[in-house]
């Protein structure tokens, strides 16, 4: 198939170079990856989008890598995708059961969106049927699943307090299936890219962190690979986004920068084709591929080094309730003491 | 809820709350104490003995050269510790961050490789008076659980200080978690044992002084 498209060994070799570099394996693998990909069967995805804003899957559309997109779709069977297929309503309904029937315990299920389960999952509805049952129905069956972007990770911008869905991520309604997350908002692409290539060449996902992200990209943060950092190393920081310390490109730690707590690829893969990332926009990380971003103490623009301090009347009552025990103390210490402290004064 | 997120969110209000609480029980406790009417007559104007305080506030910065032989080490290093963790808190970017949040006031920083040597020298500083404490055989049996407490208490934001500078042992995120929470233990510790001293050192000397001047004595 790959040959009918015009895609020699020497492209597939240096696609898989590409992809072992990417995934951080030692050269070796290259060869191996070029020998499985040769071989393999187009991979069975089947890609459901639940409580989300399409901007995941916008992403992966707009990847300015073509060749890369190109290939992937010669690797995987995208079976079932709403917002890309041709098919809707009950015809749609019909591809996605063969889907999953077809492929069974071979299909890779890639959720984009988070999974509301208050109130029965009433809030998002796909078919008249709610998201999280649809999740419980087909992940059974699937031989793993891909949480792509926050939502589906961490249950992202709809868990956002009040959370008035019940807004989740795949592994909290999850808990028997290998799930790989892909947080961000978006995701990079080409980290998706490089795990669908992975599973389709080696029949396993990728090594993964404690929050189930591949550490060949969200190994390191944001602020490791950060073109500023020697800024901040050298503590020249940006006190304001039109001082000059913004012009001359300083660190952005104390605009709220989250990049030293967020894992991410953002710094070196970066987006657009390469061309720049959020920070070298000139704009702090907000962190958003770490869960519950939207929430994190403080807010997007206070520094790391801040947090939330109690308000003023709350640090008054504490003052008067201090004084109050303090007098207390004293007079009990008067009625306690027969005799005067020493101590002489007027 | 994170690590990071408690302490940057709940355990600093909890924290804040506890110490305001603290200092004003503890300073108001001191106020309200019934003290004895003196009944002989001053031997100094009232300015006289405000001027004996204020000037004991300084004349008991350092102790009398009789005693240097014997204390002179324990004192130094214990102005080395002081003045360090002086120049980190108030000079160190993060910290004068913090504050400008807070008071809305700052002032430049100083750089980070300076920040970081007056740690290490603070920290230092602080392992050698604990050694003091524990070898000297009057300091050991005058010690009680609250000066080990204090010195585990101001020793931990320090470590965890130079490691965060450092970005070594564990993530970012991690230790920085740890030096917001040894800070919060500061906090919560300070009004309850020796640490007050922040708040009564130079406040006590001063009224050893004016009392000191009132009877005639020399500050």
């Amino acid at each position: 198939m790959l040959a009918r498209r015009g895609f020699g060994r020497r492209g597939l070799l240096k696609f898989a170079i590409a992809m072992t570099a990417s995934l951080a394996l030692p050269p070796g693998m290259a060869t191996a990856m070029a020998d499985n990909l040769a071989k393999a069967r187009r991979q069975s995805v089947i890609w459901l989008s639940f409580q989300e804003c399409t901007g995941c899957l916008e992403t992966l559309l707009r990847t300015d890598s073509p060749t890369i997109a190109a290939l992937i779709f010669d690797f995987i069977s995208l079976d079932y995708q709403e917002a890309l297929m041709a098919a809707s309503g009950s015809a749609a309904e019909l591809t996605l059961r063969q889907a999953v029937a077809a492929n069974k315990g071979k299909y890779l299920l890639a959720i984009d969106g988070s999974v509301p389960v208050a109130d029965g999952g009433v809030y998002s509805l796909t078919g008249g049927k709610a998201n999280v049952s649809m999740l419980e129905e087909f992940a059974p069956d699937a031989a793993a699943i891909l949480a792509i972007g926050s939502c589906a990770a961490y249950g992202g911008i709809p868990k956002a307090f009040p959370n008035p869905t019940g807004a989740v991520g795949v592994e909290d309604v999850i808990s028997n299936k290998p799930i790989i997350n892909i947080p961000g908002c978006p995701p990079i692409p080409e980290v998706l890219s490089a795990v669908l290539v992975y599973f389709v060449s080696f029949g396993r996902l990728p090594e993964l962190d404690d929050k189930k992200r591949p550490v060949a990209y969200f190994g390191t943060t944001i602020h490791d690979q950060c073109y500023r950092r020697p800024f901040y190393d050298q503590g020249k920081f940006a006190k304001s986004f039109d001082d000059e310390g913004a012009r001359q490109g300083w660190c952005l730690f104390e605009l709220g920068c989250k990049g030293p707590t967020t894992h991410n690829a953002c710094a070196s893969l970066k987006w657009n084709d390469g061309t720049s990332f959020p920070i070298e926009s000139g704009h702090g990380c907000l962190g958003c591929s770490e869960p519950d971003f939207w929430d994190q103490e403080g807010g997007f623009y206070t520094s790391l080094a801040g947090g939330t301090g109690p308000g003023w009347r709350d640090a008054g009552i504490a003052a008067v309730a201090g004084i109050a025990g303090g007098a207390a103390a004293s007079f009990a210490a008067r009625h306690k003491t027969p005799k005067p402290m020493p101590e002489t004064t007027e | 809820m994170t690590l990071l997120s408690f302490a940057r969110g709940p355990g600093m209000q909890l924290a804040t709350l506890i110490l305001i609480a603290g200092m004003f029980w503890r300073l108001s406790g001191i106020l309200l104490l019934r003290r004895r009417v003196a009944h002989a007559a001053a031997r100094n104007p009232f300015a006289a003995r405000l001027l004996g305080g204020g000037v004991a506030i300084f004349t008991r910065t350092i102790p009398r050269r009789t005693f240097w032989p014997r204390v002179g080490a324990g004192v130094a290093l214990s102005y080395v510790f002081h003045v360090g963790l002086f120049i980190v808190l108030f000079g160190g970017a993060p910290h004068i961050l913090v504050i400008h949040e807070i008071f809305g006031v700052a002032w430049p920083d100083l750089p980070k490789g300076v920040v970081v040597v007056a740690s290490g020298i603070t920290l230092a500083a602080l392992i050698l008076l604990l050694v003091r404490r524990l070898t000297h055989p009057v300091l050991r049996l005058l010690s009680t659980p609250d000066d080990y407490i204090s010195w585990v208490i101001v020793v931990l934001p320090v470590a965890t200080g130079i490691l965060l500078s450092g970005e070594t042992v564990a993530s970012y995120g991690t230790l920085l978690a740890l030096h917001i929470l040894s800070i919060e233990a500061l906090m919560i510790w300070l009004p309850f044992g020796k640490l007050m001293h922040v708040s009564l050192v130079f406040a006590g000397r001063f009224m050893l002084g004016y009392n000191f001047s009132r009877k005639g004595a020399a500050t």
